[in-house]
């Protein structure tokens, strides 16, 4: 990483009621980088990526976006600051209520005042970028397979050509095939636009693919960082177990008896 | 101690809850008045709530107009000359009373528990996070249209729900208890007054804003699954329901209070 980071995490902490979610968390993501962050389910990954984008204020810690601090934003500064973002959510969460075409022109038309038919041309270019035909412009969310949707969710988020992109969980719940297609259109889509790149995953696979560094979260804290090459060296107990996936180590799965 | 303890926690929960619910409320109105104004989503929810209403709200009201001429006549009856009143209170208690509640009512159940539906399945997907990611206000979006919406719509289909009570309670004074129909038609409209159908149009339009907030209230903080949603949708229609009739007790005593 060279030069002042894009994004700069310090001490991040954010709780729900007794549960304490992010626990001091430090994070660096560099101009340019692709980040993949590991973790098991329900360590805060994605309270993590909604706490930088602004979805959530953190109860204490500082975000810097390219160098200006971001907590305690006023409303208006932040839904400036929310254009550098584009994210594509673990469910996709499309609007069900609208066409596809107008899922992706969704961002251009109210945030950009991009006009309707220069928009709706946009959105089919855009559909095209990850594989999708023209014809699929005209369904619905709910008429489309679920690799399909992830599709239209990255083709949303990139719409509007943000600098940092976030990827929440993008090949959860996609075959192996679909998966390798998703990550080959996250490395495809990042470096057309030369965004930065969070992504939140815990398939290996995936991680190894597309991240340019990996870091690994537990307990609210990160506890591991390195380049993405070195992972299956890190020489960390807690990595090892999770990228080998096993049931016994030193992290412990909160199972009863029956 | 441990009852002191539960009361309190009881105690707790209410304010914060009345809390939320007034910022949210004023978070919205606020945004009622400030730029953008979705045009299109107000006509849309409009459409929704009045014209989609017209049917449920119109049975009723024939129904409760023509129960109301029939009980008035058997009341009336013990009193002797009683009977020539029947028309002058089916207008009144039409007007004044039953049209706006009972259209409050079942708008309430019918608009209320589709909002809560779905802005709750929106909030639980994440479609309201990803408003946010692409320029857009959730509040603009989503709250206001509805809340304009309701106060539009409200009075408009009480304003048809007065004509046919009315009409029902005619149909059964003349066709079951043989009244003159040119007197009972001269009875109601000598007595009725503007201010009584101008007084049901205020309450109206007051019941139309509370099953707006409440629907969107309770979608917008529901929580879990399909299962929070449920509940969300359970209790935007319950406290609609009630507040309903706490404010038309309310707002009765202070318009016709002089
Ligand atoms: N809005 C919320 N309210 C309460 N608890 C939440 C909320 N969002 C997340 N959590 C809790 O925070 C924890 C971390 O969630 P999340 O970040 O979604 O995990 P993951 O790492 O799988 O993405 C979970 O235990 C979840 O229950
Ligand atoms: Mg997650």
């Amino acid at each position: 990483m060279t030069g002042a980071p894009k994004i700069s995490v310090r001490g991040l902490k954010k709780s729900f009621g007794p549960k304490v979610v992010l626990d001091g968390l430090d994070l660096d993501v560099g101009v340019g980088e692709s980040v993949v962050v590991i973790g098991g389910s329900g360590t805060g990954k994605s309270v993590m990526v909604k706490c930088i984008i602004g979805l959530m204020e953190p109860d204490a810690g500082s975000i810097k976006i390219d160098g200006q601090e971001v907590t305690g934003l006023k409303r208006s500064e932040r839904e400036k600051l929310m254009r550098k973002f584009g994210m594509l959510f673990q469910g996709a969460a499309l609007f069900d209520s609208l066409r596809v075409w107008q899922n992706v022109a969704f961002g251009l038309i109210q945030g950009h005042g991009v006009g309707k038919e220069e928009a709706r041309a946009i959105a089919i270019k855009t559909l095209g970028a990850v594989g999708l035909g023209p014809e699929v412009a005209e369904l619905w969310p709910a008429e489309l397979s679920g690799g399909m949707q992830k599709r239209v969710g990255l083709a949303r988020a990139i719409a509007a050509k943000p600098e940092v992109i976030v990827f929440d969980e993008p090949t959860t719940g996609l075959d192996p095939i679909m998966g390798d297609v998703i990550n080959d259109l996250i490395i495809k889509c990042v470096r057309d636009l030369g965004a930065t790149a969070i992504s939140i995953t815990h398939d290996m696979a995936s991680a190894h693919k597309i991240a340019d560094r990996i870091a690994m979260i537990y307990k609210g804290k990160i506890i591991w960082q390195g380049p993405a090459n070195t992972i299956d060296k890190s020489g960390n107990e807690y990595v090892e177990q999770f990228i080998h996936g096993r049931a016994e180590g030193p992290i412990k799965m909160e199972v009863r008896a029956l | 101690m441990a009852f002191l303890a539960r009361v309190g926690r009881v105690v707790l929960a209410f304010f914060s809850a009345a809390g939320r619910l007034t910022i949210f409320t004023l978070t919205a109105l606020s945004h009622c008045f400030r730029p953008p104004i979705y045009v299109n989503l107000i006509l849309r929810q409009f459409v929704d709530i009045g014209y989609y209403s017209l049917p449920v709200v119109g049975l009723t009201a024939i129904f409760i107009g023509m129960v109301l001429a029939l009980q008035l006549h058997t009341g009336f009856n013990r009193i002797t000359g009683g009977e020539s009143a029947i028309a002058q209170v089916v207008v009144l208690g039409m007007t004044r009373e039953l049209g706006p509640v009972i259209a409050g009512l079942m708008v309430a159940g019918r608009i209320g528990a589709a909002i809560a539906a779905e802005v709750g399945t929106m909030r639980v997907t994440d479609q309201i996070d990803a408003l946010s990611t692409l320029s857009t206000n959730p509040y603009k979006y989503l709250v206001v249209p509805r809340l304009l919406a309701g106060i539009v719509a409200l009075p408009v289909l009480v304003l048809v729900a007065d004509n046919i009570g009315v009409f029902g309670g005619f149909l059964v004074a003349t066709y079951k208890f043989g009244f003159n129909p040119a007197a009972y038609l001269q009875n109601t409209a000598d007595f009725l007054r503007s201010s009584d159908v101008i007084s049901g149009l205020v309450k109206s339009a007051v019941f139309g804003f509370l099953i707006s907030l409440m629907g969107c209230y309770t979608g917008y903080h529901s929580k879990g699954g399909a299962q929070g949603v449920g509940a969300a949708t359970t209790y935007a229609v319950v406290s609609a329901s009630v507040l309903i009739l706490m404010f038309d007790y309310i707002l009765s005593a202070l318009l016709f209070s002089s």
